[in-house]
């Protein structure tokens, strides 16, 4: 891998949503792929590159926690939103939060750290000068330096990730010594297709470490 | 007015005295715990909503600084009145683009309400320019200390059925947390206020009154629950530029809240000790402290 970038990420609390329980959100039990790219994308990204994550350290024990909040229900509708645009009127126009609630339970991850092994490829619409040591250097300067677009999150918002570079040569932390079979877990979202299509593969922990499959590869089932 | 151009990081320390400052729906409102650690938990939608009320009161929930998210008690016809007055004008564009509309939509939406343009929202689009992630994010605030929340027994001398009135009165709980200091950590991602297609337009006099809100926010939620909830401190961290100096962590770290060596009991903010190591602030990065 010869654009490969690794990145220390860490937070008190985490949640992957599994997308089979995602009314009473349930974390996956560790970091995905899609939100590992999420994250890289929130330091640097630009359309002519595509990230790619390679693997994914555990570095802490697994542990949940479960929290209940009031959320509400249902989103902005579009239709009624061109409607006061074109009245050019706020009127009813607001969401009353206490007739729309619902309580919802979270169960997240607490206490979370994961070394993420990644690199990029150049897509279709990379311009003439977008080279790959120039990407990987806009990377490695804006990790190196704590900036980033915008702060990362571990899986939601209110989660915000610390992240640090992990540079060349630099030993990995330790990951967790533990192998266990993770089961289905999603590997991204497909948006190249009309109706994002989720793409799931077969997490394996293997002390600590889940390798990821490419891009391509027969192990991403649809 | 013009999105920000600097990254911010803030640390907002409150405290609670014998109140609830957030309670718990899953164990019956008794204020949120981390179990593990016995440590106190804000959830950071129950700030958020607090910064909504205040800007509503403060401005009158009118555009541009109009609240989405509303609760009952705010009264939703006194917008019209103001809009008018301002007479901005819609531009719907018949646009043969469908993601170009949407865009138009969210557009408008940042234009006219602060939470939107503030925290972000969902709208119901199937293209994704619907869905607008805001500047300001917060996560959940958590206390310096373990909290023990207690349970007050209370009791009212009217009863509400009439089959009750033999009874004379009845019984009711309240949880309260006799004394918690909560520190809160968050971000403001400038990208997000700025960006070309995506930015929300969250503007300089936006952040002014956002922290206006962190700082005085409390001075309008009373009620008999929350007891006396007081904002104690805002250190803002500016960064010189968009993209940010340092990293947020590194940040936070500078800012410790310690008990006092000679206290065993935390019952007040001034049992404790707020140090800001100025000297290890790095190049590029301006400590602003708001309270």
């Amino acid at each position: 891998m010869p654009y490969g970038v690794k990145l220390l990420v860490s937070g008190p609390r985490a949640c992957f949503t599994r997308p089979e329980m995602k009314a009473e959100r349930v974390s996956y039990d560790t970091l995905t792929p899609s939100a590992a790219r999420g994250i890289l994308e929130a330091i640097h990204w630009k359309p002519a590159i595509r990230w790619v994550i390679d693997r994914i350290h555990v570095l802490q024990p697994i542990r949940f926690q479960s929290i209940r909040r009031n959320e509400v229900g249902s989103k902005a509708p579009a239709g009624r939103i061109k409607t006061a645009m074109n009245r050019g009127s706020l009127e009813d126009l607001a969401l009353l939060v206490d007739e729309d609630r619902q309580q919802r339970a979270s169960t997240v991850l607490v206490d979370v750290a994961y070394v993420i092994e990644a690199h990029f490829e150049l897509t279709a619409r990379a311009g003439a000068d977008d080279t790959e040591g120039k990407h990987l250097e806009m990377f490695n300067r804006r990790a190196e330096r704590g900036q980033c677009f915008h702060q990362p999150c571990l899986g939601t918002r209110e989660f915000a990730a610390d992240f640090r570079l992990i540079s060349d040569g630099e030993p990995l932390p330790k990951a967790i010594a533990e192998t266990r079979d993770l089961g289905f877990m999603l590997w991204d979202i497909d948006h190249s297709r009309p109706d994002r299509p989720s793409l799931f593969f077969r997490a394996m922990l293997e002390n600590g470490v889940i390798a990821v499959p490419q891009p391509g590869s027969l192990e991403i089932r649809r | 007015m013009s999105a920000i151009q600097n990254r911010y990081e803030f640390v907002f320390l409150f405290d609670v005295a014998n109140g609830n400052p957030n309670g718990d729906p899953d164990n019956g409102n008794m204020p949120r715990i981390e179990t593990q650690t016995q440590l106190g938990l804000v959830s950071d939608v129950c700030l958020k909503r607090k910064v909504r009320n205040y800007v509503d009161l403060v401005k009158g929930g009118e555009p541009p600084f109009a609240i989405y998210m509303q609760e009952r008690a705010i009264l939703n016809n006194q917008h019209k009145k103001g809009y008018e007055a301002l007479g901005i004008e819609p531009a719907p564009k018949k646009l043969p683009k469908k993601e170009a509309e949407a865009r138009d939509l969210t557009r408008w939406m940042c234009t006219n309400y602060f939470d939107i343009r503030t925290f972000g929202a969902v709208m119901t689009t199937d293209v994704n320019a619907g869905q607008v992630r805001g500047p300001i994010q917060m996560t959940f605030a958590q206390s310096i200390d373990p909290i023990v929340p207690q349970e007050i027994s209370i009791t009212r001398s009217s009863v509400t059925n009439e089959r009750d009135a033999e009874k004379e009165r009845t019984m009711g709980r309240k949880f309260i947390v006799p004394y918690g200091l909560y520190r809160s950590h968050g971000f403001v991602s400038a990208s997000l206020a700025g960006d070309a297609t995506k930015g929300t337009g969250f503007s300089e006099d936006d952040l002014e009154l956002f922290f206006n809100a962190l700082v005085d926010m409390f001075d309008h939620d009373r009620s008999a629950a929350r007891g006396e909830m007081n904002a104690c401190r805002l250190i803002i961290f500016k960064h010189a530029s968009a993209l940010g100096n340092a990293r947020a962590q590194s940040l936070f770290e500078l800012v410790k809240v310690s008990l006092k060596p000679d206290v065993k009991l935390p019952r007040h903010f001034s049992d404790y000790i707020v140090t800001i190591d100025r000297d290890n602030l790095p190049a590029g990065v301006d400590l602003i402290e708001r309270l």
